[in-house]
C-alpha cells in the first residue's frame, strides 16, 4: 500500500468532527483515517451511533448546521474537500462523489415526480436539454432494475415501493457516473430479499461502472458481500483497518471479534448467540483510555487511563493495547462491574495473534 | 376528479341551505322595524301598516323565507328596502370594490412574507432573522385601523402624497384606482404578511431540516435552488391555508378599514343595511359571503391537490 495520494480516489486524513451545543463542543469523530482506491470498496461497519454517517456526510459536506469538521482532510484524488466553497462543492456532488442515504422513504421530494428529480441532477452537471436528460433517467431506470422505467419516470414517490425508491436513489446517485459513490447503509430500510437484490446490483454497477465505494453498513453480512477493505468503527474511532478477507479470518480487536461472533450461522444448533454487552458509551461521557474498555472482556487497568496507539502492520492496523508491546506489563484488572459478568466468556473468547 | 367536483358541488348546495336558514333567522331577530326606518318616526300607524303589508312582512315568518330563497333560485336578490335599487346590482357594484382592496392588501401580504419568510428562515439566528421576526410580531399586534390612521396621518396629512382617503373605480383610471386604494391595502396587508411571514418561516424550518433537502444538496444544487425549487412548495400548504380563511373574512370584514378610508365596499354595505333595516340587501351580502367563503375552501382544496400529489380529491371536506 505505498500509493500516493493521486492514486487514491480518496484519502481521509485525522479527522475530528462534532456538534456545537449550547456552548461546549462535543466532539463525535476522532483521528479517523482510511484510503479508498479507484474501483474498491471501502466497508464502514459499526455499531448505531459510532459515527457512520457522520463520516459519510462530512465528505460530501453535508454535516448538519451545528456541526463542524474541527481538523484532519478530506482528499478526493488529492483535491482536499475540507477548505472547498459552497460552489466548488456543489460541482463536485452528484458529479463526482454521489451519496444514497439510509432513508430511502424521505429522502425523495413528496412533491416531485422521481423523473424531475433525476434529471435535475443531470442537468445541473451536463449541459443537456430536458429531454435529453428525461432519456438519461430512462436509461438509468433500466440500468437499476425499474420496471416499465417509461412510465416509472411520472410517478410520485409516495406511488413507489420502499425497494423501488431506493433504486431511485440509486438511479440519481449513479447518473452523472460519479467516480465515488457514498452508500449509507443504503438496505438498512428495506427487507431482506430486496436487500439482497440492491446489494448485488450495487456490486454489478460498480464493475460496470468503474468507480469506488464507501459502503456503510453495521452488517457484516453486507461486508462479506462487499467489502474490498474494512473499516471498523467504534465511538468515533476506527479500531480495525484491514482487507475483508484477514477482517474474517483474523479479527484483531475485540470489539471485532464479537461482532464476528455475533453473525448467526445457518448451521449448528440454536445456541443463543454472543453478544457484546453494554453499549456504545455516551459521546459526553467517553472513558478516558480506550473507548471500549467498559464493554471489553480483556481489558487491564491501563486499558481504562490510557488510549491505545494504532499498532499492527500496515496492512492491518488495529488500536488494541493487547497488540503492543507493552501488554504483558500491563496490571489485569480485578473487580469491577464492567468485567465480571463476562468472566466465563473470556475464557473462550482468547484472543487470535498473529 | 369528476366524482369529487359533483361531490363539492352537493356539499355547497347543503352548505347554502343551512347558511340561508341561519341568515334570515339572524336578520328577522334583528331589532327594529324597517317601514319605521323608511317613513321615519312622524308616519302615521296606518302608512305604516299599510307598507309592511306591502314588502310582505306581515306574512308568517316561513313563508318570508321560501319566498326569499324562491327568488333566490332564480337568480332574484329582491330589492332594496330603501329605494327599491335591485340587490343584485347593489352587490355587483360593491363587490369589485371590496375584492379589489383584498386582493391588493394579498398581494403586499405576499411580496412582504415570502421574501421575509425565506430569509428569516434560510438566516436562522442572524440579524436579518431577528428582524423579520420583530416585524412579524409587531405587525400581528398593530391594529389594521390604528395602522390606517397612522399611514393617513403620515402619508396623506403630513407628507400629503397619497390622498387621505375615497375611491376611484379601476374602470375610470387604474393608476388612481391603486393610488387611492394603496394606504388601505398596506393598512390590511401588513397585518396580514406578518402573520404570513411568521407560518412560513416555521414551516419551512421545518421542511430545510428534511432528508430530501439534503438530497437536494447531494445532488449539487445550490441553496437557491434548493430553497425555491424544493423546499418552498412543501412549506406553503399551511400559508395557504391561513391565507384562505384570510381571504375570504376580508371580503366580508374589512368594514374598519372602508369606513376610515371612505371606500365604498362591501364593509360599508353591510354597515348601512345593518343600520337601516335593509333586510334583502343585507341577506343578500351575507349570502354571498357565505358562497365565497364555500368557494374559497373550494379552491383551495384543488390547490392543495396541485401543490402536493399525495394529496387526492375524493370529495367531501377535508
Ligand atoms: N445533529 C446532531 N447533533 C448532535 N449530535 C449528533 C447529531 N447527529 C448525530 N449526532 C451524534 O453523532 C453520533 C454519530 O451519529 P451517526 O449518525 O454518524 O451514527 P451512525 O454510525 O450513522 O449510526 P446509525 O447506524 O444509527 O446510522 C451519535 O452519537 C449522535 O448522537
Ligand atoms: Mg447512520
Amino acid at each position: 500500500m505505498k500509493n500516493t495520494s493521486e492514486e487514491y480516489q480518496l484519502q481521509v486524513r485525522g479527522l475530528e468532527v462534532g456538534f456545537n451545543n449550547k456552548k461546549n463542543f462535543t466532539q463525535i469523530l476522532n483521528g479517523v483515517s482510511f484510503n479508498v482506491q479507484k474501483g474498491e470498496t471501502l466497508c464502514i461497519v459499526g455499531e448505531s451511533g459510532c459515527g457512520k454517517s457522520l463520516t459519510s456526510l462530512s465528505i460530501m459536506g453535508l454535516l448538519p448546521e451545528s456541526g463542524g469538521i474541527r481538523s484532519g482532510e478530506i482528499r478526493f484524488e488529492g483535491q482536499d474537500l475540507t477548505n472547498q466553497s459552497m460552489k466548488e462543492m456543489s460541482k463536485i456532488r452528484g458529479n463526482e462523489i454521489s451519496m444514497i442515504f439510509q432513508e430511502p422513504m424521505t429522502s425523495l421530494n413528496p412533491v416531485h415526480t422521481v423523473g424531475k428529480q433525476i434529471a435535475e441532477a443531470v442537468r445541473i452537471h451536463r449541459n443537456v436539454t430536458k429531454k435529453e436528460a428525461y432519456e438519461r433517467v430512462v436509461e438509468m431506470f433500466e440500468l437499476v432494475g425499474i420496471p416499465s422505467p417509461r412510465e416509472r419516470v411520472h410517478n410520485y414517490p409516495h406511488e413507489m415501493s420502499g425497494g423501488m425508491r431506493q433504486r431511485v436513489m440509486i438511479a440519481m446517485a449513479l447518473a452523472c457516473n460519479p467516480k465515488l459513490l457514498i452508500a449509507d447503509e443504503p438496505t438498512t430500510a428495506l427487507d431482506v430479499t430486496i436487500q439482497a437484490q440492491i446489494l448485488d446490483l450495487l456490486n454489478e454497477l460498480k464493475a460496470d461502472l468503474d468507480m469506488s465505494i464507501v459502503m456503510i453498513t453495521h452488517d457484516l453480512g453486507v461486508v462479506s458481500e462487499m467489502g474490498d477493505q474494512v473499516l471498523v468503527m467504534y465511538a468515533g474511532e476506527v479500531i480495525e483497518y484491514t482487507d475483508s478477507r484477514s477482517l474474517f479470518d483474523n479479527p484483531k480487536h475485540p470489539y471485532t471479534q464479537g461482532l464476528i461472533e455475533s453473525i448467526p450461522k445457518l448451521q449448528g444448533k440454536t445456541e443463543e448467540l454472543p453478544v457484546i454487552k453494554g453499549s456504545v458509551p455516551n459521546p459526553d461521557e467517553m472513558p478516558s483510555g480506550c473507548r471500549f474498555s467498559t464493554r471489553c472482556a480483556f481489558a487491564k487497568q491501563e486499558c481504562f487511563v490510557q488510549s491505545p496507539e494504532e499498532v499492527g502492520t500496515e496492512d492491518h492496523p488495529v488500536r488494541c493495547w493487547m497488540y503492543s508491546g507493552e501488554w504483558q506489563k500491563m496490571t489485569p484488572f480485578e473487580g469491577g462491574e464492567s468485567n465480571d459478568n463476562s468472566s466465563s466468556e473470556a475464557v473462550d473468547r482468547q484472543p487470535i495473534r498473529d | 376528479m369528476l366524482s369529487f367536483l359533483l361531490r363539492r358541488a352537493g356539499l355547497m348546495i347543503v352548505i347554502l341551505f343551512f347558511v340561508s336558514i341561519i341568515v334570515f333567522s339572524l336578520v328577522n331577530v334583528l331589532p327594529g322595524d324597517p317601514a319605521l326606518m323608511i317613513l321615519g318616526q312622524e308616519a302615521t300607524d296606518e302608512s305604516l301598516e299599510a307598507l309592511r303589508e306591502d314588502m310582505g312582512l306581515n306574512d308568517p315568518l316561513v313563508m318570508q323565507y321560501f319566498a326569499w330563497v324562491g327568488d333566490l333560485l332564480q337568480g332574484d336578490f329582491g330589492q332594496s328596502f330603501r329605494d327599491n335599487t335591485e340587490v343584485s346590482s347593489l352587490l355587483a357594484e360593491k363587490i369589485p370594490i371590496t375584492l379589489q382592496l383584498t386582493v391588493m392588501s394579498f398581494a403586499i401580504a405576499v411580496l412582504i412574507a415570502i421574501p421575509a419568510g425565506v430569509i428569516s428562515a434560510t438566516r436562522k439566528g442572524t440579524l436579518w432573522d431577528s428582524s423579520a421576526t420583530l416585524f412579524a410580531l409587531s405587525g400581528v399586534s398593530l391594529p389594521p385601523f390604528w395602522l390606517g390612521i397612522l399611514l393617513i396621518f403620515i402619508f396623506a396629512v403630513t407628507l400629503g402624497w397619497f390622498p387621505p382617503s375615497g375611491y376611484v373605480p379601476i374602470t375610470e383610471s387604474v393608476a388612481q384606482s391603486l393610488w387611492y386604494m394603496l394606504l388601505p391595502a398596506v393598512a390590511l396587508g401588513v397585518r396580514l404578511s406578518a402573520e404570513l411571514t411568521r407560518m412560513l418561516r416555521s414551516s419551512l424550518l421545518e421542511v430545510l431540516g428534511s432528508d430530501y433537502i439534503r438530497t437536494g444538496y447531494a445532488k449539487g444544487l445550490l441553496e437557491r435552488a434548493v430553497v425555491y425549487g424544493h423546499a418552498l412548495r412543501n412549506s406553503i400548504l399551511p400559508v395557504i391555508t391561513v391565507s384562505a380563511l384570510q381571504f375570504a373574512a376580508f371580503l366580508g370584514g374589512t368594514v374598519i378599514t372602508e369606513e376610515i378610508f371612505n371606500i365604498p365596499g362591501l364593509g360599508q354595505l353591510l354597515v348601512t343595511s345593518i343600520q337601516t333595516r335593509d333586510f334583502p340587501v343585507l341577506q343578500g351580502a351575507v349570502m354571498f359571503m357565505a358562497l365565497a367563503v364555500i368557494l374559497i375552501n373550494f379552491l383551495t382544496d384543488v390547490l392543495y391537490s396541485i401543490l402536493d400529489p399525495r394529496i387526492k380529491l375524493t370529495g367531501g371536506s377535508q
